[in-house]
């Protein structure tokens, strides 16, 4: 059997589904429905075998169409950077606000991919947020959690 | 019906939907014209903007988005040969050399009037058989719809990406068990929550969709150094040529705008098929009732071969609203994305949508015929504008995209978890894509999992727990019967290449 990286996602996927079923048994249902046709750990556990059974045949099965990526030629780097980016401001915008992490994310995003026009970068930040800001909470009355504007009065 | 359409028109025609259109047209033009990025990215970072509005007005600017990347698409096909949307791969053969040889206006032109005729042609083809079909499908039970959802599951497993079903059957999979986490429908009771209050409710339509499409396809931009935005910064204005039709090439499209409609419309209405199964049915099928003079044209400049595919796919969007405004189980990724917006908005698709919220259900058709006008306005006189604008670099692009995405999920939960957990479904999705697990077959199942649970729930609590619902009805067991045929045919196919 030919190991390939698209055998070990599918066996991944196997343990994964394995997992899910065990899960789906432990699933506790009321008492009067437990030998019910139907409770709430019937469905889970038919997509587990589901997952079992075709995850099981993408690894015995022969793969035709085998997928080679070089990894050599991927931009790891700025992916990861860009991520990280993007889990920071997840974690920021509730405390800080939605228009300051927002304007700091893009502005940081645009850097780490390698930009560096200072204004064009500034324009697609701050006023772009604000810009649409008041597009969703002016116009479309959306309501959007900002402290940050609220603690220097800006937002009400 | 004429009530309907007369509901349908007010509704449709009001300034702020009309300008919806007009909005939705317009940026799905853009961003089908970027290869990389379809309709379904376009669709998912417009659903924050749709919070804002009602129904009706929501779907109209999604539906303007889809026809607009649709369109968009074709656009980068013939001036680029750089389908944005597979749905636009057909349309290169003849587009891109006709382009080549001085000639792109008229091939935009060609296109842009194909797609119209095709599109307008496909709106009355939905109009009359939407109606009907829903009258229809009110006869359709539990174990049909269960069938069916099955059906359209392995279905879009074996039309979504070529040789690759079992990897799409466990994206399917996949769909269905992201769908599971939460409380149970009837019960309560949780499961696969794992004692975290964030997953009680379950797992966001919305959150899934940003992820796997617009985060994910981001992700794997920056990844794999692509640059969806250089290929439009070769765009000339002032190479395009005449936008005239001459008699002669008028008479080919005014004999194959109808068979490619038709065509067209069949296999959109198909659960799984779409857009891009339709337009290179259709280029086939032209070759094969051309005459051999014209025959020969093919894949040269053929008049015949630009227009026919683009008539099929144009049509194939309309009529992939069908299984969903009839029977409420979405027949491609594009209209599931449509379906979990309507989910999200509280109006339930089906077959009683007709007679419940007939406004929704009018407007829309009514919209895909304005919509229809509405970009060929835009595509004729401003296609190379718009091209133009695709000059934006990708460093701003990708973070923009990111930008929607988070945004998305912000104004919708409030909520640190939702974030997290949309970045790391993300970056499994773009790892996936790497290995070519497709991605639409997962939103379909996610989408369909409530649903297919509960008719199931139905079925076998009605039969007493025996699964002879399954070949109970007639109806029940044609749909199956084609379901294990498609499985079997895809397993045997795999065993067959590699002996």
């Amino acid at each position: 059997m030919n190991i390939n990286t698209t055998k070990i996602i599918s066996l991944l996927f196997f343990i994964f589904s394995a997992f899910y079923l065990y899960t789906a048994y432990q699933i506790q249902v009321f008492a009067f429905d437990e030998n019910a046709p139907f409770n709430a750990r019937t469905f889970p556990i038919y997509l587990g075998y589901a997952g079992l059974f075709f995850s099981g045949l993408k690894l015995i099965l022969p793969d035709p169409n085998t997928i080679k990526v070089e990894h050599k030629s991927l931009e790891y780097k700025k992916t990861g950077i860009l991520i990280l980016i993007a889990i920071i401001y997840g974690a920021t915008i509730l405390k800080v606000g939605y228009f300051l992490t927002t304007s700091l994310f893009l502005f940081a995003s645009y850097y780490f991919l390698g930009e560096r026009r200072w204004i064009l970068m500034f324009l697609l930040s701050f006023p772009f947020v604000a810009a649409f800001m008041y597009l969703l909470h002016g116009i479309l009355d959306i309501y959007l959690r900002d402290p940050f504007l609220q603690s220097i009065g800006v937002m009400g | 019906m004429i009530e309907g359409i007369l509901i349908g028109l007010t509704t449709a025609l009001t300034f702020q939907n009309i300008l919806m259109v007009m909005v939705g047209c317009f940026f799905g033009t853009i961003i089908g014209m970027l290869p990389g990025l379809g309709p379904m990215t376009a669709i998912a970072l417009m659903i924050p903007i749709t919070y804002g509005f009602d129904p009706a007005t929501g779907l109209i600017l999604m539906a303007g988005v889809y026809y607009g990347a649709v369109f968009g698409g074709s656009t980068s096909s013939i001036l680029l040969n750089a389908p944005g949307v597979p749905g636009t791969v057909a349309t290169s053969f003849d587009g891109y050399p006709m382009a080549q040889q001085g000639k792109a206006g008229k091939a935009l032109a060609i296109a842009a009037w194909s797609s119209f005729a095709g599109g307008t042609l496909s709106a009355i083809y939905l109009l009359f058989m939407a109606p009907s079909l829903s009258k229809v499908s009110l006869s359709f039970r539990s174990p049909d719809y269960f069938a069916l959802m099955i059906l359209g599951l392995t279905a879009i497993a074996a039309f979504s990406s070529k040789g690759q079903f079992l990897k799409a059957m466990m994206m399917v999979v996949l769909g269905l068990m992201l769908a599971s986490v939460g409380q149970d429908s009837l019960s309560d009771i949780t499961r696969f929550t794992f004692n975290n209050m964030n997953l009680t409710d379950g797992i966001s339509f919305v959150l899934v969709v940003m992820a796997t499409f617009a985060m994910s396809e981001a992700l794997t931009i920056i990844l794999k150094r692509n640059d969806p935005t250089s290929a439009a910064k070769q765009v000339s204005l002032t190479e395009l040529g005449s936008i005239k039709i001459n008699k002669e090439e008028r008479t080919k499209m005014y004999k194959t705008i109808p068979r490619s409609s038709v065509i067209g419309f069949l296999i959109g209405v198909l659960p799984g098929a779409g857009a891009t199964i339709a337009s290179f049915l259709a280029y086939g099928m032209e070759r094969n009732v051309v005459s051999d003079e014209e025959k020969e044209k093919f894949g040269k400049g053929s008049v015949n071969g630009l227009s026919a595919p683009e008539t099929a796919n144009n049509a194939a969007c309309s009529g992939s609203f069908v299984p969903m405004l009839t029977l409420g189980i979405p027949g491609s990724g594009t209209t599931a994305v449509m379906l979990g917006a309507l989910l999200g908005f509280g109006v339930q698709p089906g077959p009683r949508l007709y007679m419940t919220n007939p406004e929704i259900f009018w407007s829309i058709i009514m919209s895909m015929y304005i919509g229809m006008v509405i970009l060929l306005i835009l595509n004729l006189p401003l296609i190379p504008y718009i091209a133009r604008i695709l000059a934006v670099p990708k460093n701003y692009l990708i973070p923009l995209i990111l930008f929607f995405s988070v945004t998305g999920i912000y104004v919708m939960s409030f909520n640190n978890f939702d974030i997290y957990l949309m970045i790391g479904i993300a970056v499994v999705a773009t790892f996936l894509r790497l290995y070519d697990f497709p991605m639409p077959p997962l939103i379909l199942a996610f989408v369909l999992g409530g649903l297919m649970e509960e008719n199931l729930r139905r079925s076998l609590l009605l039969s007493n727990g025996s699964w002879e619902f399954l070949w109970d009805r007639t109806l029940t067991a044609c749909i199956l019967a084609t379901t294990i045929l498609i499985v079997v045919w895809h397993i045997y196919k795999t065993f067959k290449k590699k002996n």
